[in-house]
């Protein structure tokens, strides 16, 4: 059923300091509403709890993209338009130009966030497994002053996550060391545009002739929330690729990957055919980089 | 309720408002502006799209407070002086256009791709309007009619 919308109040304070003192003054009283495509909709269908919300769509200091010798520097109030007009994010961050490419419509792009797709913490979200591959850390602000924290620490639980409710994600910052590395991301969902994924993983890996000599991979549905997969990782580090070893590689990988996997049921799969399908796309890269 | 300033297809508006109200809502029945459509209401559809300082958003999805300061464009801006848009004219003749529930979210979704990609291939086309759902068409009319847009030359001019 509709809510109904006047009992439900939104205020947008002038500044990000406004922002902070007024959820320093009453934590947890407020929920921070930015493009509005993911709260808008729970307000639709009767399912927004929080009834104080507090508007961050107007604040440009959110919204920037950074390009700095060592990392770039991307704004919580970034929507995924801004991310796929970047020439730098596509030279350095394919895999997060192509995941942002895939996050709803045109339509919803305008309004989406980074910064809430994060925050929303959905196991299915399109851009976290991007993020954990590349090794992304968060900054969070308060009145109280910021702190970094990687963002594989950031997601705590089912849509749990390290924000205190002082607290407001500032910038995703993103290391640019992945010159040489082979990239692979793939969403698995009834179609690309639009749906939300069934499983999705993002893979980087550096080679040393036949070996890996770094991997990190991020999946999303993989289990309650985005991970880094480190078992399948430590697995694979220093194992080669090569004609005579990739069958061995592969299913070490795969049973690696089975011991972390712990999916969701769900309306839009089942935790059988994540498990199972997570661990084909691990294949799918492992081989593409035998190639 | 919060006093909401912005201005829809040239037309400075103030009106008192929820602040959490859809502007989708506000467009209807506040300023009676209802060929802005509603279809699923979760901003998947496309049905309610509109231009907000030129960039195409589903209206279902943006809250009141968000548009104070804005400058809206609807269906009903896109029209000059009784004259269908060429946009417009192209989904008339092409037959782009059948039960016209999704035909509002389509033009502007058209308008946004031109601005953007004044020549689309196929293939932007097809991006630009994959948030516009239509159950009579079968699409390919819509493609049709906006490639036919396309070699307008005023078909391309900036919205409200």
């Amino acid at each position: 059923m509709r809510s109904d919308v006047s009992l439900y109040d939104l205020s947008a304070p002038p500044s990000l300091d406004a922002v902070l003192t007024t959820l320093a003054n009453e934590p947890g009283k407020y929920s921070v509403i930015a493009g509005g495509t993911e709260l808008m909709v729970a307000l639709g269908v009767g399912r927004l709890q929080q009834h104080s919300l507090l508007s961050i769509q107007h604040l440009r200091e959110l919204r920037f993209i950074g390009v700095q010798d060592d990392a770039i520097h991307i704004g919580a109030g970034t929507t995924f338009t801004d991310l796929r007009r970047s020439k730098a994010i596509a030279a350095d961050f394919p895999l997060m130009a192509q995941s942002a490419s895939w996050t709803g419509s045109v339509a919803n792009q305008n309004r989406g966030t980074l910064g809430g797709n994060i925050c929303n913490a959905s196991p299915a979200a399109d851009t976290p497994p991007a993020l954990l591959a590349y090794g992304a850390t968060l900054t969070l602000v308060s009145v109280s002053g910021k702190r970094t924290i990687p963002y594989s620490e950031f997601h705590l639980g089912y849509k749990k996550t390290a924000l205190r409710p002082d607290e407001l994600l500032h910038t995703i910052i993103v290391p640019r060391s992945f010159t040489g590395y082979r990239q692979y991301i793939r969403k698995v969902g009834t179609r690309n545009a639009q749906s939300i994924s069934k499983i999705a993983l993002a893979a980087v890996a550096r080679m040393e002739g036949d070996a890996i000599a770094d991997i990190r991979l991020g999946a999303a549905s993989l289990t309650d929330r985005p991970v880094r997969c480190s078992a399948a990782e430590a697995a694979l580090l220093g194992q080669s690729v090569g004609a005579a070893n990739i069958d061995a590689t592969v299913r070490a990988a795969r049973a690696a990957l089975a011991t972390e996997a712990k999916p969701i049921d769900d309306i839009r799969s089942t935790a059988k055919y994540r498990a199972a399908v997570g661990g084909n796309l691990l294949e799918e890269f492992l081989r593409s980089l035998a190639e | 309720m919060s006093t909401i300033h912005f201005s829809v297809n040239g037309n400075k508006q103030s009106i008192d408002v929820p602040p959490m109200k859809r502007l989708l809502d506000v467009l209807r029945e506040d300023l009676h502006l209802t060929g802005t459509k509603e279809g699923c209401g979760e901003g998947e559809c496309g049905a309610c799209a509109v231009l907000l300082d030129g960039e195409l958003v589903n209206s279902c999805l943006v809250p009141a407070l968000q548009v104070n300061g804005a400058r809206l464009c609807t269906i009903e801006g896109v029209s000059t002086e009784g004259r269908l848009h060429p946009i417009q004219q192209c989904f008339l003749e092409k037959g782009g256009a059948q039960c016209g529930i999704c035909t509002p979210g389509m033009i502007l979704a058209t308008h946004h791709l031109l601005d953007k990609y004044p020549n689309p291939t196929m293939e932007q086309i097809q991006e630009g309007l994959a948030g516009n759902l239509c159950r009579c068409t079968g699409y390919m009319r819509i493609f049709e009619a906006v490639q036919e847009a396309a070699k307008h030359e005023t078909a391309k001019a900036g919205a409200v």
